[in-house]
């Protein structure tokens, strides 16, 4: 009743919330570009380790992670279906590239940084460290950031450009797992990809990525307790 | 303007993912040449058009490549703007068609794949289990994003009804292959008559392929399927 009832209000208001975890850097996405547009929103913290809200659980039913938008009481899922929700609802100042080829490219690039890049990464830190599956991942991610930096071309200061858009708001929320992607893996960024290092810092230097950014170090800490939950060692 | 534009699709007949670029080409009336991929090996055209993934489809627009068929699929949709629109309009629903599509990709058609790439009966059953608890949730999804009418995208096709609509070849053929009812009239009654409509639409008539050629695929690809060890955890 007083779930229907907050939802209510919220939905007079025309009120933002995003449903939050200190460490998803899904969420951190949707409050760089949040930040980015100057939208005003209320950030509420999931306890995914211990249980779910019912207000997450009942917004996002399918997939039951966080982030989830709520604007004007209905739910937006998944971080990439958000950043183009937001890019739609307050187009200025844009996100996504004005035309079609530089959009799709972006596009491209947002689903690669999700599915190689980050999909490696986290086979970094959930193997065993001594053997293959350890070192087949440190492998894969090394290469999938070369191809991605890659796409930084000509000294852009961004990825899409002279603008801080889209892609920047995608990828830099990733690079605060990257720490512990090192220790775990036995490798360094800066080392094998000193233009995606560079990128790094830039976006990092930016007031709405800082604040929205995890701190590397209590991302690393929480790595290591999540590898005592699934017990891998 | 047809004629001014050079427009290829580089695909294979089998392929989901090919027709989704098709169908949206079809529904924009835009003329273009299916370069038939051959595969085996890779042609030079495929790798320098998509060496990131060297996978089909991908879209050549007057020279320059477009890769990933739900990224080709919002490219054509924002190039050919002027004619039938592919995504709605309302941002909302843009993200629930998104959303929908999304979870098709990740998680409902792996869990199709699943019924064929399995090498138990215990296997089996699970994707079985799994695939159909996912087109129960598509059925609700039909309802909310269709208001009543024919399709997902209301009285014309649009951007969920190509990434759904893309693998109902599939699930005959695995309907066929494994004995079992994949849209069941009783079960996912919407679901049924919309796949009738679907297969039926002018767009998509022609690219759709007959269910004994994927049929003959799939018992060729069963030998590889086979072969393929478990990824390492």
């Amino acid at each position: 009743m007083q779930l229907r009832a907050e939802r209510g209000r919220e939905m007079e208001k025309d009120e933002v919330i995003l449903l939050d975890f200190w460490a998803s850097p899904f969420a951190a996405r949707v409050k760089i570009a949040l930040a980015e547009k100057g939208v005003e929103y209320k950030a509420r913290e999931e306890d995914l380790l211990e249980s779910k809200s019912p207000l997450l659980l009942q917004s996002n039913p399918v997939h039951k992670k966080v982030p989830v938008l709520l604007h004007k009481g209905k739910p937006v899922c998944e971080s990439l279906v958000i950043l183009d929700y937001i890019d739609d609802v307050w187009p200025s100042p844009p996100l996504l590239p004005q035309y079609p080829r530089a959009r799709a490219t972006a596009r491209f690039w947002a689903h690669f940084a999700d599915t190689k890049l980050f999909e490696a990464g986290t086979r970094v830190w959930k193997s065993k460290p001594v053997g293959e599956a350890r070192r087949q991942a440190a492998g894969d991610f090394i290469e999938a950031l070369k191809l991605l930096e890659g796409a930084l071309v000509d000294d852009k200061e961004y990825f899409g450009g002279e603008r801080f858009g889209y892609l920047d708001a995608v990828v830099a929320p990733l690079t605060s797992w990257f720490h512990a992607y090192e220790l775990c893996g036995g490798f360094k960024v800066a080392d094998e990809c000193p233009v995606f290092d560079a990128w790094a810092k830039r976006c990092a230097a930016r007031e709405n990525v800082a604040a929205a950014l995890p701190d590397p170090d209590q991302v690393y800490e929480l790595v290591w307790m999540m590898r005592r939950m699934y017990d891998i060692e | 303007m047809a004629g001014a534009e050079d427009v290829r699709v580089l695909g294979v007949l089998a392929s989901p993912f090919a027709m989704r670029p098709r169908i949206a080409l079809n529904l924009k009336k835009v003329e273009y040449e299916f370069v038939v991929e051959t595969m085996n090996p890779k042609s030079e055209l495929l790798l320098k058009s998509n060496p990131v993934y060297k996978k089909i489809p991908v879209l050549i627009h007057n020279g320059n490549p477009v890769c990933e068929s739900l990224v080709i699929v919002q490219y054509i949709d924002e190039v050919w703007s002027s004619s039938q629109p592919i995504l709605p309009a309302d941002p909302y629903d843009r993200a629930v068609a998104r959303f929908w599509a999304a979870y098709i990709d990740d998680k409902w058609f792996p869990s199709l794949m699943g019924i064929a790439k399995a090498q138990t009966d215990a296997d089996r059953a699970s994707s079985t289990e799994q695939m159909l608890a996912g087109l129960q949730l598509l059925e609700e999804a039909f309802a909310t994003c269709s208001k009543g009418k024919p399709f997902f995208g209301g009285d014309a096709l649009g951007y969920l009804d190509i990434a759904l609509g893309c693998y109902l070849g599939w699930v005959r053929a695995i309907g066929q292959m494994y004995a079992i009812q994949v849209l069941d009239g009783a079960k996912t009654p919407q679901l049924a008559a919309w796949a009738e409509r679907f297969c039926a639409d002018e767009a998509v008539k022609e690219v759709m392929p007959e269910t004994e050629t994927l049929v003959e695929f799939a018992k060729m690809m069963a030998a590889r399927w086979k072969a393929a060890p478990a990824p390492a955890k």
